[in-house]
């Protein structure tokens, strides 16, 4: 409805005006700041962590692994040069033959969540299916950080939420 | 005319003064919108719900998504 608007201020006599059409959906699955009720609810973007290790498709698992281990995860993001999510190493991937490069043994296409899902319900979500870590990506597939669920769940508790 | 924009638009042009108008509910405004937006239901909008608005100023607006 913001084309309606644009068109109804110009007939109001504003003469510079835009319209973001791809709107508050296209803000927040960004990640960028917000205001407002929901502004105070944990969401994913707020608790990846950053630092998780990545690899490329053919580096060798024992060095994904290494990598991983080395930043404290059990998990390795799989990306390419611009950083797209394209496989995770879980611990099972990190355990398998440390010459296999990653691409023969990783989860193609992992599940991913946006930045602004709130931690809670990724948390509760990731509990029943019994993942403990999602990339967190940009809507465009781009690397945020990892959600770790045990993360997702202690943010609730701390904000409140008690979801998780 | 108005002019549709992307995020990255948005962005350059609050840095220089736009108004971000969300035309959301106030419910749904409420509940979560751009910083530094002010709220006019898009069907509240006329002559004198906008007095709130600078003329000299760009105006951006938006609502949910491209629906």
């Amino acid at each position: 409805m913001s084309p309606r608007a644009a068109w109804r201020l110009e007939s109001l006599g504003f003469t510079e005006v835009y319209d973001y059409a791809a709107g508050k959906a296209d803000w927040l699955a960004w990640g960028l700041p917000r205001e407002g009720r929901a502004a105070q609810v944990p969401t994913v973007g707020a608790v990846a962590r950053r630092d998780v290790a990545t690899c490329g498709l053919a580096e060798r698992v024992g060095e994904a692994k290494t990598r991983a281990q080395a930043a404290g995860f059990e998990a390795c993001v799989v990306v390419n040069a611009r950083r797209v999510v394209l496989g995770l190493l879980r611990r099972r991937e990190l355990d398998a033959d440390p010459e296999a490069p990653a691409e023969g043994v990783m989860l193609a296409g992992p599940t991913t969540y946006r930045p602004d899902v709130p931690a809670h319900e990724a948390g509760a979500r990731m509990r029943v299916r019994r993942v403990d870590a999602l990339p967190v990506t940009t809507p465009d597939g781009v690397l945020v950080g990892l959600l770790r669920r045990a993360d997702a769940e202690r943010a609730s508790a701390a904000a409140g939420g008690g979801q998780g | 005319m108005p002019t549709a924009i992307t995020r990255d638009e948005v962005h350059a042009l609050v840095a220089r003064g736009a108004q971000l108008v969300d035309v959301m509910s106030a419910k749904e405004y409420a509940e979560q919108h751009l910083p530094g937006a002010i709220n006019i239901f898009i069907k509240t909008l006329d002559a004198a719900s906008t007095v709130q608005l600078r003329r000299d100023r760009a105006v951006i607006v938006y609502c949910y998504d491209l629906q």
